[in-house]
């Protein structure tokens, strides 16, 4: 049995590392708020365009380099984790399904080339021996737009120049506080959008164009896709914040179970040892009786 | 309900406006087109510049910063990299960017060219919607 003064440290440090993760629970739920907000502003513009390259797509019967599907000889993965660990399976979720995918891209022969967002995701790509074709750093916390255009510009360069040939993002999708569910989008070529589905909305009536399909085409593919990341950017750092928030509340309880227990311990010794010096000083007046 | 068209704006930082309107007109990057229900399917895309929306014979005029527009006949969906209504436009802000940008412009050599001529005209445009208003 440890001494009083040993538990007493103890139970100082473990007091101490409560207050830290109390205060990142507090710092997360309101980074958290913050990009809660965002991401909710930004589903319904995202949505929108989805429609509108629906509606597009309908009478479209051009061909984009964006939309053409290639034979899969290489594909990419971009897994997108966060800078900062603290946030419970946040990482690890992300990592997992990419290894895994990774591996059965594999074993049907095609080649993967693998880029992150993140430190994390860097980190433990190299530690299993992958290099990473691109990182893309210092972004979570601070998402913006620019760094949507910026990966999208990459990949899409990479793409027509077939370095290679279909782009898969995996990321964590925001649900609620309480649930992130990992999330696996073929970025490129595009999903061809399906034209029965179309057909049963509305009868597709010829639309106009300005300046011409193929301009409003051109200029609207890449800014999906640059929606598309930003939407995901968005939403993994919302739920990156969440995955900090339930961590650190989580740590904080094991904190308190810990000082409580560590509390009763030190009780007990601390009665344990008054009592042993009670019988010690009953078995003297005993001795001094005789 | 007949005869009027639902007008959305959405920027990727929200929705801006979404309302039942009589007609709206918008700044197409091939020139200035208007709107009215049961206009045929359209779709195009938009340059810097001001949406006049009618309504019950009032106007409103929202500042639009480059995007897309898609029309069907009833419905008339605009997707704007940014969208402030006439109201909401921060003058002070505007004005301001208008001289930063005029300064850069006469700088040619050391400032992007292009990137202030693009800053000048929102900031203008802006200017001239909130001013617009005053009057009213």
């Amino acid at each position: 049995m440890p001494g009083l003064k040993e538990i007493r440290k103890r139970i100082g440090s473990v007091k101490s590392t409560k207050q830290i993760t109390k205060a990142m629970k507090m710092v997360a739920a309101a980074k958290f708020r913050k990009a809660q907000m965002r991401i909710l502003e930004l589903r319904p513009y995202a949505d929108k365009m989805n429609s509108v390259l629906t509606s597009l797509a309908k009478t479209v019967e051009i061909g984009h380099p964006l939309l053409e599907i290639r034979p899969r000889k290489k594909i990419e993965v971009i897994a997108l984790t966060g800078d900062k660990g603290l946030c419970g399976a946040f990482n690890t979720n992300i990592m997992k399904a990419a290894f895994k995918l990774i591996k059965e891209i594999q074993s049907e022969g095609i080649d993967v080339s693998v880029s992150a967002i993140g430190k994390k995701g860097t980190d433990l790509l190299k530690r299993r021996g992958f290099t990473p074709r691109q990182s893309w750093l210092g972004i979570s916390g601070r998402v913006s737009y620019l760094n949507a255009k910026e990966i999208t510009g990459n990949i899409i360069e990479n793409y027509i120049n077939e370095t290679f040939d279909e782009v898969v993002l995996i990321y964590n999708e925001f649900k609620s506080a309480l649930v992130q569910r990992v999330s696996v989008v073929r970025l490129l070529p595009l999903a061809p959008v399906k034209a029965e589905e179309a057909e049963s909305q509305e009868l597709t009536a010829a639309f106009l164009y300005e300046p011409s399909q193929q301009a409003i085409f051109d200029n609207l593919l890449p800014k999906n896709l640059e929606i598309q990341v930003f939407r995901a950017l968005l939403e993994s750092q919302a739920s990156e914040e969440a995955a900090r928030m339930t961590a650190m509340e989580n740590a904080t309880k094991a904190a308190d179970d810990m000082i409580a227990s560590l509390t009763l311990q030190y009780n007990k010794a601390r009665q344990a040892s008054i009592t042993k010096e009670l019988m010690d000083i009953v078995g003297g007046v005993e001795a001094l009786k005789q | 309900m007949e005869n009027k068209l639902r007008l959305d704006i959405v920027t990727p930082h929200g929705l801006v406006l979404s309302e039942d309107v009589d007609e709206v007109t918008a700044a197409g990057t091939e020139g200035e087109f208007g709107v009215l229900p049961g206009h045929v399917p359209f779709i195009t895309t938009l340059k810097v510049g001001m949406l006049i929306l009618r309504k019950d014979n009032k106007t409103e005029y929202v500042f639009v910063n480059s995007g897309y527009a898609e029309v069907s006949p009833d419905k008339v969906v605009i997707l704007a990299d940014s969208a402030e209504r006439a109201e909401d436009i921060d003058v002070e802000r505007a004005l301001s960017a208008k001289k930063r940008a005029e300064e850069r412009l006469a700088q040619v050599e050391k400032y992007d060219f292009a990137r202030a001529m693009a800053a000048l005209e929102r900031a203008s445009i802006r200017i001239q919607i909130a001013e617009r208003k005053i009057p009213r």
